[in-house]
């Protein structure tokens, strides 16, 4: 009886594997990114809260640039694995770091 | 190129003569209050002659960028020294910096041109390296006010950035 149950509720969790892709909260408060670095996968998305009273950006050289407007929010899809560091155009010197995992 | 020697000169006076009227003596919370405040309206005004003088894309951006900036960091020391009850409190350090940046915006007012984008971006990057030297060495240290602190080291962060920032332009120009 057992396995003739468990296929579909496997094939089920499978088939729905898309629906896994998580939302990633980075917030920025007084020029921080925290977390500073972040774990993600293929197909997560990243999502900024900015609690500044600052525009700020979250930009990869050569990648992804992110608007992230004062008191608001701004977010990536992540499409490509590998590590990246990213930072604010207006204020390099915040900083952030993403290991996308395929 | 006539301009470049003076204006260095002129940089280096700056730079040399107001950490001097500073350290003179501690700052009070009103007095830190008015220098925060006005190295802030000084950015804004060398911003808005930039954004009206260069043809320079990345210039008018930065430009941009600072007026935003400073604009809303200093509506935000506005809205604290209400809230604290402090009254900004003009000071020598504050009519120092008031009276060299008059001075600059007259020497920038005459360039053009590439002259002007590279004039205006080298003082960028030295007067936000100024302003972080009195934030880090004196105006932090000095201030008491717990939220006043807590602005001033943020402000700090801005600054710094904005110096990054600055260089990166000026980098761009070469």
């Amino acid at each position: 009886m057992r396995p003739l149950l468990l296929a579909p509720a496997l094939a089920l969790a499978l088939g729905s594997s898309p629906a896994f892709a998580a939302t990633i909260e980075v917030t920025i408060d007084k020029l921080v990114f925290s977390p500073t670095n972040i774990q993600a996968k293929v197909g997560d998305t990243i999502e900024w809260t900015n609690k500044d009273i600052l525009a700020h950006t979250a930009t990869v050289k050569g990648g992804w640039d992110v608007m992230i407007p004062a008191t608001s929010k701004g977010k990536v899809t992540l499409k490509a694995a590998g590590a990246v560091e990213y930072f604010c155009r207006f204020h390099p010197n915040m900083k952030g770091h993403v290991e996308v995992a395929p | 190129m006539f301009m470049r020697p003076t204006a260095a000169l002129a940089a280096l006076f700056f730079v040399s003569t107001a950490p001097l009227a500073l350290a003179a003596e501690k700052p009070t919370d009103p007095q830190i209050a008015h220098i925060a405040y006005t190295a802030g309206a000084i950015d804004v005004e060398a911003a808005k002659l930039a954004i009206k003088k260069s043809k320079d894309k990345e210039v008018v951006d930065f430009a941009k960028d600072m007026e935003r900036d400073h604009e809303a960091v200093n509506k935000q020391a506005l809205d604290l020294v209400k809230k604290l009850k402090v009254t900004p409190e003009d000071n020598d350090t504050s009519k120092a910096l008031a009276k060299a940046a008059k001075e600059e915006r007259a020497k920038l007012a005459k360039l053009k041109g590439a002259a002007f984008d590279k004039a205006y971006i080298d003082n960028e990057v030295a007067y936000h390296k100024q302003v972080d030297s009195a934030l880090e060495t004196l105006l932090i240290p000095s201030a008491s006010n717990a939220e006043l602190k807590s602005l001033l080291e943020t402000g700090l962060k801005i600054f710094q950035g904005h110096e990054q920032h600055a260089e990166h332009v000026a980098g761009m120009l070469k």
